[in-house]
């Protein structure tokens, strides 16, 4: 008996050696610790030792039994890790394939000029308002100082639906409007959709928009203006963007500028994107003019005031350096998934 | 308004800079320069020569040889086509390597032509003789010039000089964007003016000495105004002995660098003023005025006259008319009439330096058509003041130039004297809006550039009349800041109370509309507010729909943009169309923008503005992916709840696949498939589906404010319910019932199969739901979901629907 124990040991031993794969592996296992297995049969054929040598040989078949399941173990542990490396090695893919996209859509130029122009104010503590599109004469024009007759009207080509009640040429209504709730001090920016019966081209649209902003309270000054609008210019246009103050009028404000920047292309140098000047026209401002706050309700013996005008089809045509304004319109997808 | 810069150094003789520091400096005071143009920028090497000798080509017979002396004993031999040419003619040489600044075709190059000597037909050519085109001119500067062929200087040109400068084409010409505050600097002298306060130079105007014979002008002709608002001012003076003939060069030539062409003395004359002095004048041939009176009056409504330009032109009751004892004779401050107008048998005339009411001559001139150099002058509102200085220098001019003898005196009709305005000077309030430190003296010191006068006993500034926009401490305080440079103003940040920056709510919601519907790949658009009327029919709306009443432009730009929309469909529908003719595929757009419903028409008070969520899409998805879309958007604002979805009857709209969008009682949009008719009115080629969200409706609803629920630590158990419905039930309603039925251990209920066809009876289709239970605090016997699903299934077969497991 022993000389078969020791035969099936060895057999079994040589086996797992011979086993190349996990399956093999299990097979080997099967074979001889299985429930019908060599080993487990020689177990059942004890009857046939004798009662006084049991104990003895019953030990010899479990260490047996031990060293084939440790080898077996320590077997397939080398076979798992080379199965392992295998499947890797197997499943190498190419990885320049194209991608599977959501196909995420897009926010409109506009738009996205809009939100950057809304964070650099709110960032310095404006709130943004809006006001009607369809806006009485009364806030486009009169309370702006722009009385009945005045040229800034036709200048302005405004599309009336009534006499008194006028399609908003600019985003300044929202001035007085703000400025007549009384609520100070004020620091607004009202963005929002205008129109000028101007016929549609490259460079013209009926419609289009203004970021309007308004700072209300006791000892604003130019100064300021200038402080506030340069902060805005370097956080659109880059930190090395420079800012120039031109003198220039608007009815409701007084002093007034227009605000050119250093052109973000050539940083000032002259390009053909500036004409060759190095700077850029981005915006109006000024004081807000005493009269105007005077029909506001608002003293202006106490305070002060700025207000400055944005178009933001300017901005978003110069930094994405769109060429033609219809685009905007068109909502060519072609068009609108560059951004 | 255009103006060059020898003229302007006419008033400012010590103005010596580039055109581009000019520009510069211009800009930064106020005056602010759009560009330039040097008449020599392409010029170089070309001199005065004069003709020695002329022999014929052996070899061409057009072409001629010529000796031509230069200057400093020099002559070069020069061969050319010109047909015009004879021995003593002193003309424009272009030296070899010398530059031209175009063709005699007038052609001009960018950079200019350089001519290099060479051989013509074998005969060297050294240089080459210049038409006024070749000088990059013309004829309307240079009447004088011949029509084709070389230009030829007067008798006493110096050979050997500059040509270009000889010319006057060592000249640049500037052209100004005047603001409408500023009426002064619509003129030569307004803006040397400005010019000699930004360079710190003295200024010069035109010393006006007194003119005219011994007669007085009011022996000759009377002068009334019936309406004095619209004609504070009339001056008239009279000049006898008139010589037609052409004005010099000088004045043609600025002329018509201002744009204006030369006609002859007479008519230049009151050109040139009114560009010197910003002052429309007329000239009357005196012996056409009848009774030798001037009436300024309205016009009769409907009244007909004759322009000088011979057309006939309809007036109004509003337009100023300049008549005789018995006739009009001239459009006030637009234009003149033929029947008075200056001819080459002009004997005696009248001058006219009048003022109008700005904005009646804008309107006027809007009404009848016709807009002139005077009426562009007159409609920014003139100062009455400057009338008497302009006609005096224009009768000075008659006489320097000898075109006639000046009557003296003149007839003024003027009742209302504009006075000066005086504004008190408070330099600490102009510090303390500019956020400077200027000194007095140094503020009062910029007031004196431009001739504001400081009165020091009463404190005040006295502006002058012509300036129309200083009325107040404020505007002093412009005129310190442009001279004291808006560059060198300190920049400082707001002080004061601090305010919190934000957004307000409703923006908020917007902002997360655009950011779901950019998830689900929808790209943002942009449509017009205004839109045709016809839209109403392309959508199938009926004719009593509420929708067609819209708010109308009185002045569209055409019908097509004659109203403000009361829905967006139509713009999504043009952009898909737009997207689809184009061959983009599986487009999907969105628009944040607003509709405009008017409360009544006409409108008496302002339209009701409500912001439109519109989405649209072709291709890929259905029904179903829009209404995705909507569903994650309402799970956004944390109301999709308690939406539901209800069949609708939108014309524009798929009658079988739209539905209108509720939060509990509250409509808040629709959406459905585009009717077959109206996708292929507006040229898209496949289904389309769209969704109209209204955000005034539902920002209300909606809430960021969410609150954690624990993750369930009891199981769950699901049941399948498999049963056969009537077509007519929604699977809204099935699932209204389960949820109403399930109790509070209901977690969820999910549709996973529909089936219609010919294994069920007709009528009726075949719907399967996942149903799962759970409680939060047990887990839940076989009892609990027993009696869930009885009441359930109850529920579902009092509906009609027949359970089927």
């Amino acid at each position: 008996m022993k000389d078969k124990l020791q035969a099936i040991k060895d057999e079994a031993l040589a086996q797992i050696e011979k086993a190349v794969d996990l399956d093999r592996l299990n097979d080997v296992r099967v074979s001889f610790l299985g429930k019908k297995g060599q080993l487990t049969s020689v177990l059942k054929s004890m009857k046939e030792v004798a009662p006084e040598e049991r104990p003895a040989f019953g030990q010899l078949v479990n260490e047996a039994r031990a060293q084939i399941e440790r080898v077996l173990e320590e077997t397939k542990g080398k076979l798992e890790q080379q199965a392992l490396e295998h499947r890797l090695k197997e499943e190498v893919i190419d990885v320049t394939l194209p991608a599977k996209k959501n196909n995420v859509g897009h926010r409109h130029p506009n738009t996205i000029a809009r939100e950057e122009v809304e964070r650099i104010f709110i960032g310095m503590g404006y709130e943004v308002v809006e006001g009607p599109e369809v806006e009485y004469d009364l806030y486009n024009f009169e309370k702006l100082n722009i009385p009945a007759n005045h040229p800034a009207k036709d200048e302005q080509d405004t599309f009336y639906v009534t006499k008194d009640i006028v399609l908003r040429t600019q985003t300044s209504p929202v001035q007085a409007r703000i400025m007549e709730q009384g609520k100070l001090p004020i620091r607004v920016i009202a963005p929002g959709r205008v129109f000028r019966s101007d016929e549609v081209d490259a460079t013209h649209s009926p419609s289009f928009h203004q970021i309007e902003g308004l700072v209300v309270d006791k000892n604003i000054t130019f100064a300021d203006l200038k402080g506030t609008l340069e902060q805005f210019a370097k956080e659109l246009f880059g930190e090395n963007t420079k800012t120039k103050f031109r003198p220039h009028h608007f009815p409701f404000t007084e002093p007034s500028a227009e605000m050119d920047v250093s052109c973000f292309k050539c940083g000032g140098k002259g390009c053909r994107f500036c004409k060759g000047e190095g700077w850029i026209e981005i915006l109006g401002c000024g004081m807000v003019h005493p009269h105007v706050f005077e029909m506001c309700g608002i003293d202006p013996e106490v305070y002060t005031g700025f207000a400055f005008g944005v178009g933001l089809e300017r901005i978003a045509l110069l930094k994405y350096e769109i060429d033609d304004m219809r685009l905007l319109y068109e909502n060519d997808a072609r068009f609108l998934k560059q951004f | 308004m255009n103006t060059t810069l020898s003229w302007l150094k006419a008033y400012v003789p010590d103005l010596d800079v580039t055109a581009q520091e000019f520009t510069d400096a211009m800009t930064l005071s106020g005056t602010k320069v759009e560009g330039y143009q040097a008449a020599d920028r392409d010029l170089s090497n070309i001199v005065i020569g004069q003709i020695n000798q002329i022999e014929r080509h052996p070899d061409a017979d057009k072409l001629i040889i010529c000796q031509v002396n230069i200057g400093g004993g020099k002559t070069v031999q020069i061969v050319t086509g010109a047909p015009n040419v004879k021995v003593g003619d002193k003309i424009p040489v272009v030296l070899d390597g010398g530059r031209v600044a175009g063709t005699h075709d007038g052609k001009m190059t960018e950079g200019g032509i350089e001519i290099k000597k060479g051989k013509l037909r074998g005969i060297e050519s050294n240089g080459m003789m210049c038409s006024i085109e070749e000088l990059g001119s013309s004829r309307d500067m240079y009447p004088e010039a011949p029509e084709y062929g070389i230009y030829i200087f007067p008798e006493d040109a110096e050979v050997g000089a500059d040509a270009i400068a000889a010319l006057g084409l060592d000249d640049v010409n500037f052209e100004f964007e005047i603001t409408s505050n500023r009426v002064d600097c619509f003129s030569a002298i307004g803006i040397a003016r400005e010019a000699a306060a930004t360079f710190r130079k003295e200024f010069h105007p035109p010393v006006v000495t007194p003119t005219g014979n011994s007669e007085q002008a009011s022996d000759y002709v009377k002068v009334t105004i019936e309406d004095e608002e619209l004609c504070p001012r009339y001056c008239a003076r009279i000049v006898k002995n008139v010589h037609i003939a052409p004005s010099p060069k000088w004045m043609q030539r600025r002329l018509a660098a201002a744009g204006i062409r030369p006609i002859n003395n007479i008519v230049d004359i009151t050109n040139y003023v009114m560009e010197e002095y910003g002052q429309p004048m007329h000239a009357y041939d005196y012996d056409q005025l009848v009774g030798h009176e001037i009436v300024v009056r309205r016009a009769a409504k409907g009244e007909k006259f004759v322009t000088l330009d011979g057309q006939e032109r309809t007036m109004d009751e509003n337009v100023v008319m300049i008549c005789d004892g018995e006739k009009a004779v001239g459009i006030g401050g637009i234009m003149g009439g033929e029947n008075s107008m200056i001819t080459d048998n002009v004997k005696t005339m009248l001058f006219e330096a009048a003022c109008f009411d700005g904005t009646n001559i804008r309107l006027s001139s809007k009404r009848i058509g016709l807009r002139t150099d005077a009426s562009a002058k007159f409609e920014k509102g003139l100062d009455p003041n400057n009338a008497q200085a302009a006609i005096d220098r224009a009768c000075q001019l008659v006489e320097e130039l000898g075109a006639g003898e000046v009557v003296g005196g003149m007839v003024d009709v003027y009742s209302r004297k504009k006075e000066p305005v005086r504004i008190p000077f408070e330099p600490e309030k102009i510090n303390a809006l500019l956020g400077t430190d200027i000194s007095e003296e140094e503020m009062l010191g910029y007031f004196k550039l431009v001739d504001l006068e400081y009165d020091t006993a009463a404190r005040e500034v006295i502006a002058p009349t012509f300036r129309h926009d200083l009325f107040r401490t404020a505007d002093l305080a412009e005129e310190v800041a442009r001279f004291y440079g808006y560059d060198n103003i300190p920049t400082t940040l707001p002080s004061g109370e601090a305010t919190a920056g934000k957004l307000p709510f409703h923006m908020r919601v917007r902002e997360v509309a655009e950011d779901i519907a950019e998830f689900c790949g929808f790209s943002q658009g942009m449509m017009y507010s205004f839109e045709s009327p016809k839209v109403f029919d392309k959508l199938r709306l009926p004719e009593d729909s509420p929708l067609r009443t819209a708010v109308k432009i009185s002045n569209p730009l055409g019908e097509d943009f004659s109203i403000m929309r009361t829905t967006s469909i139509n713009g999504m529908l043009t952009s898909l169309g737009f997207n689809y003719n184009h061959r983009n595929k599986n487009v999907r757009l969105y628009e944040l923008g607003n509709i405009y419903l008017p409360k009544a028409l006409p409108l008496t008070e302002l339209p009701e503005e409500r912001m439109q969520f519109t989405l649209g899409m072709y291709g890929d998805g259905d029904f179903y992916t829009m209404k995705g879309v909507v569903e994650e958007f309402l799970d956004k604002l944390g109301v999709s709840g308690h939406s539901t979805y209800t069949p609708d009857t939108k014309p524009y709209l798929h009658p079988g696949r739209q539905a209108q969008i509720s939060c509990g009682d509250v409509a808040v949009g629709y959406l459905g498939e585009v009717h077959p008719l109206v996708a292929d009115t507006y040229g898209i080629g496949e289904k389309a589906y769209v969704a109209v969200l209204d955000m005034d409706a539902l920002t209300p609803l909606a809430t960021f404010d969410r609150k954690y629920t624990g993750i369930a630590r009891y199981p769950a158990v699901s049941r399948d319910i498999s049963m056969v419905v009537p077509k007519t039930i929604l699977a809204g309603q099935i699932e209204a019932m389960i949820n109403q039925r399930g109790g509070k251990i209901l977690e969820d209920c999910q549709l996973f199969d529909v089936y219609e066809g010919v294994q069920i009876k007709p009528g009726f289709k075949s719907m399967a739901y996942s149903v799962v239970f759970r409680a939060k605090d047990r887990t839940l016997e076989e009892s609990d979901i027993t009696a869930a699903m009885k009441k359930i299934w109850n529920g579902l077969e009092s509906m009609g629907i027949e359970i089927r497991s």
